[in-house]
């Protein structure tokens, strides 16, 4: 087993962080070592700063993708009824195809569900030279006259942007033409920005511009939420949607997992919005506040505790006595079952380690359920992350925008002059603030990780195994390229962006589905079977002597 | 139904692929750089073209993949990417300390024109590359051919490595094509059988087929050395397993370096591997030992148990063009009947072939290359087959049409042990016999009736 293994060296972490930057570049070193940072106790000094949201430094092994990743395949990628057209060379379209577990159950009125389909131009040579807006505009037509959507979405890859390609305008020219489709376009180019994050904006802007408000459907129910930044991976979305429900609350739209095009466009009749992954919609979440006056709530669905906090949030914020009691009612039926599943690996789990470095909220979120199981986190990071992803929202006057985030439009929102309506007068949402609700606020990773524990921004190849090879951790937690050179080191790796295999991990039953899954892990007897007995005793003392 | 809005109906698509039987070409080349030894494959582009390859080839090969990208930004698309990837190869040597580093372009650094082979010269002139340490590179832009492609492409660049010899080394270089691990292994197998001394490559067995030992090395102990790749043109001959994968590394040796080639098709299955072992036996002037004879013998032995089941039963195909060839060529050997063929990877020749192998099928053949997955799913509502062969795609196809598939080609994400079990070569073949007979049986069983249910087959 892994716990086997002695830790022969206790490693302080200013030794930690000198030994993962010895071997780069003077030049890569001192830009790596703004991105490693040495975690305060948050009470006694002022937090220091983490430098993130940067560039990668070329021929470092990344684990972070492209802006198209962070667009086409995280946000637009889980939607069922919308045809996602990929404008560009093969690959992109080909490595997003249903590569990200996104689970989708296609509840469209017409039962509509494309995200079998992987569909692109297949740019040619000829379309780099002769530009590719004719065929991007048959293809929108040959989309449409198979599977009459209702709506296209086109994206663009590295070489559309390059040769200028107007994708806005063949969207614009072709939703004319069509009439009963809308199609719209997203200008995801790869090289844009630093990392996937770039993606998410551009992603929130087009959504927010082209769906959100269009729906002539109204939505009647009592308590009205969206949840927002949640992706069903593994069926996540659907756990949450299962406790939803039976707390009486209303689901208006998930941005974006199992989402239909009539939720985006509904997204605006909802009366809270309750951001998961504050990295890649709180976008959304700050201009439905503007355009349609959606307060909005950070909460978390992952681990049983940090559930049953957010449901309480959520209750507290319509202040109904019925949907009160009903939640409690809810919590007290579903925590037994988890509790008593946690109990039961606890003393399996107790006191081992973890390490998590993913995307720009997950590396916070899991740590919940790590803490539920007696695991602690040596070292944690964001893969695309920004400085109000570590150090809290606090700090978003005083972000530095560089070039590359510049590029990335902002679009500007106003109130909508038929639509707006605040949901809460302010002297009702100033009441709510004193009772602890807090709206659009975002504390963090750094504040919930423990004093000296390791925070690194972007982490890379080398720096992960140097991780490994100190802090010895029970398990380490980053997504599918990372896994394997892990676990050749002996340590088990569990993908926390697609699950491996696994999921649900949210809600209650998720929380279940995750103890069982850590206790597999860091109990396997795999890691106690890499030695061959001659190997662990090479020295021949006898010779047998065969009767 | 999965792919509930296919329309049985064919319309004509000029414009729109769907469901692609193909991807782009840096995902081959990267794939092709793995098997040199101490090699770090190297994206230049994007983070994003670099992050999804190796995503891809760690699903499907379920082990460690280390490449490194030139991380462009909108600054390095406007004004080149020269100083990312001059700073990528300074990175590279100072952090991971390859022996060499195997670059492959992307459509963002090619729309915009960097010129590879001008920038490796920089790098080399500016001592930016170590003493003793090399850097190669290869053309790959996405938006010609296809992933099949970018391997071709590498493997010329590796081809290209070969240095002028004076005198022959009684070498004979075997390019296998885009395989798994476990075949190139099987391919050094029956060559060191027949007596012939190869020098195989790509080889990337022993890198991604890798024990499990609380070791990890980001470069490990297989693959073929830079050496080697540098004394191919002393070889006594090439043989190249693949037109589409294989046949540019081979004819470059032949007009640079006066190595003669021969193009033969991937030996999968009995014929293939019939004309494979033939072709190392002459052209190492070595005799076919016995053992070989008996493993061809166990292979046809097994055909002829298993033909009453075979025989007849239409297939569907899609896959690469050269293994397609191949799997073709041995399935209407053992009287099955393949009507249905894709490719994604452009080529004509690919349809003529084909029409050619299949022209005793007692039934009408579709194929089809620069073809998709949608257009396949088509032809099977429209003519149904009772198996379908291809990647893991496939499954939502069979699911919806219930039929048999037997997992084979690339990728393969849902299911593992293609690394590990060859299917080129007479035991490979045992191996596709087996699946193919599986996959039909375990249908019969689980479609009869009780008073049908059997016992033996």
């Amino acid at each position: 087993m892994a716990t086997a293994k002695k830790k022969v060296v206790q490693w302080e972490p200013v030794d930690i962080k000198a030994e993962l930057l010895k071997q780069y570049p003077a030049k890569v070193a001192r830009k790596r070592a703004k991105q490693i940072m040495i975690n305060e106790a948050q009470e006694n000094s002022p937090p220091s700063e983490i430098v993130a949201n940067v560039r990668t430094i070329p021929g470092i092994i990344t684990m972070r993708g492209c802006t198209y990743a962070g667009c086409k395949g995280v946000i637009m990628g889980p939607t069922s009824d919308i045809v996602n057209l990929v404008h560009g060379p093969i690959g992109c379209s080909f490595y997003a195809w249903l590569t990200r577990r996104n689970q989708t159950s296609a509840s469209g009125e017409k039962n509509e569900n494309f995200i079998t389909y992987c569909m692109s131009t297949d740019m040619q040579d000829s379309d780099i030279i002769f530009g590719g807006e004719k065929k991007l505009a048959a293809a929108i037509q040959e989309a449409y006259d198979l599977f009459h959507p209702k709506a296209i979405a086109v994206f663009a890859t590295c070489p559309v942007g390059l040769i200028g390609d107007d994708i806005h305008n063949v969207a614009r020219q072709m939703k004319e033409k069509l009439g009963d489709c809308n199609v719209f376009a997203f200008s995801c180019e790869g090289y844009k920005g630093v990392s996937q994050s770039a993606g998410h904006h551009i992603a929130n802007n087009q959504v927010f511009t082209h769906l959100v408000g269009k729906s002539e459907t109204e939505k009647t129910d009592k308590f009205k939420i969206n949840l927002l930044g949640e992706y069903n991976i593994g069926g996540d979305g659907f756990e949450i949607d299962r406790i939803l429900k039976k707390c009486g609350i209303s689901n208006i739209a998930t941005f974006s997992g199992n989402s239909t095009y009539d939720q985006f466009a509904s997204a605006n009749q909802a009366d809270l919005s309750c951001v998961m992954c504050h990295r890649s919609i709180n976008y959304v979440a700050d201009m439905l506040e503007t355009k349609y006056g959606i307060p909005w709530i950070k909460i978390n669905f992952i681990g049983a505790g940090a559930t049953a906090k957010s449901l309480r949030k959520i209750a507290q914020y319509f202040g109904d006595q019925e949907l009160t009691d009903r939640v409690e009612a809810v919590i007290a039926e579903e925590m037994p079952e988890v509790e008593a599943a946690r109990l039961e690996v606890y003393p399996r789990t107790q006191g081992k380690t973890v390490m998590i470095f993913v995307g720009g909220s997950r590396a916070h979120h899991y740590q919940e359920l790590f803490n539920e199981m007696g695991m602690k986190t040596l070292s944690a990071g964001y893969e695309f992350g920004h400085r109000d992803d570590y150090e809290g929202r606090h700090v978003l006057p005083n972000l530095k925008v560089d070039s590359d985030s510049r590029n990335i439009e902002e679009i500007q929102v106003e109130a909508d002059p038929l639509l707006y309506r605040p949901r809460k007068s302010p002297e009702e949402m100033q009441l709510l603030e004193e009772d602890g609700l807090k709206f659009k606020e975002y504390q963090g990773l750094n504040p919930d990780m423990d004093k000296g524990s390791i925070i690194i921004d972007d982490l890379n190849q080398y720096e992960a195994e140097k991780l490994v090879q100190m802090l010895k951790p029970d398990l380490f937690c980053a997504g599918i390229k990372e896994k394997y050179s892990i676990q050749k080191l002996g340590v088990p790796q569990k993908q926390l962006h697609s699950y491996d295999s696994g999921g649900p991990y949210a809600g209650f039953k998720g929380a279940v589905n995750f103890y069982q899954e850590i206790d597999r892990l860091v109990n396997s007897k795999v890691w106690g079977l890499m030695q061959a007995p001659w190997q662990e005793n090479p020295e021949l003392s006898a010779t047998y002597v065969w009767e | 139904m999965l792919l509930r809005h296919t329309p049985k109906e064919i319309s004509e698509r000029k414009a729109l692929m769907i469901n692609p039987a193909k991807t782009c070409q840096p995902i081959g080349a990267m794939y092709a750089a793995l098997g040199i030894h101490g090699c770090l494959p190297h994206s230049h582009g994007s983070q994003g073209c670099c992050a999804y390859h190796r995503s891809t080839l760690t699903r499907h090969y379920k082990e460690p993949i280390s490449a490194a990208t030139s991380s462009f930004t909108e600054g390095s698309s406007v004004f080149g990417g020269q100083a990312n990837l001059l700073q990528a190869i300074n990175t590279i040597f100072t952090v991971y300390d390859p022996e060499i580093i195997a670059i492959h372009t992307t459509c963002l650094s090619e729309t915009i024109g960097d010129d590879l082979p001008q920038i490796l010269k920089k790098s080399k002139d500016e001592a930016n590359t170590p003493e003793g340490k090399m850097v190669i590179g290869a053309p790959t832009p996405s938006y010609v051919g296809s992933h099949v492609t970018g391997f071709s492409n590498m493997v010329k660049a590796m081809a290209d490595m070969a240095v002028p010899a004076t005198k022959k080394n009684g070498k004979v270089n075997v390019i296998p094509g885009w395989v798994e691990p476990c075949d190139m292994e099987e391919i050094k197998r029956l060559a060191a059988m027949v007596g012939v001394d190869i020098t195989l490559f790509p080889d990337t067995s022993g890198v991604l087929n890798g024990p499990l030992s609380g070791e990890y090395t980001m470069f490990p102990k297989g693959g073929t050395t830079v050496a080697e790749l540098q004394g191919c043109g002393a070889a006594i001959g090439t043989l190249a397993l693949g037109e589409w994968c294989s046949a540019d590394a081979a004819r470059l040796l032949d007009t640079k370096h006066k190595v003669p080639c021969r193009v033969l098709d991937m030996p999968f299955g009995l014929k293939a591997t019939d004309r494979f072992i033939d072709a190392l036996r002459t052209v190492g002037g070595t005799s076919v030992p016995e053992e070989i004879s008996d493993e061809r013998g166990q292979l046809v032995d097994m055909i002829s148990d298993m033909h009453q089941y075979f025989y007849h039963k239409k297939v569907a195909l899609v896959g690469d063009p050269d293994q397609l060839i191949a799997m073709t060529e041995f399935l209407v050997s053992i009287d099955m009947c393949p009507i249905h063929i894709v490719t994604g990877t452009p080529g004509k020749k690919f349809e003529k072939r084909i029409k050619e192998i299949t022209k005793d099928v007692p039934f009408p053949v579709n194929v089809k290359a620069w073809g998709d997955m949608f257009l396949l799913h088509q032809w099977i509502k429209n003519e149904p087959v009772d198996l379908l062969i291809g990647n893991t795609y496939c499954k939502y196809i069979a699911r919806d049409e219930d039929l048999p598939l037997v997992r084979w080609g690339f990728p393969i994400l849902d299911r593992q042990g293609h690394q590990y079990f060859p299917t080129v070569g007479y035991k490979g073949g045992l191996r596709i016999l087996e699946k193919i007979l599986s996959a039909l049986l375990d249908r019969t069983d689980r479609d009869a009736p009780e008073e049908k249910f059997e016992l033996v087959f």
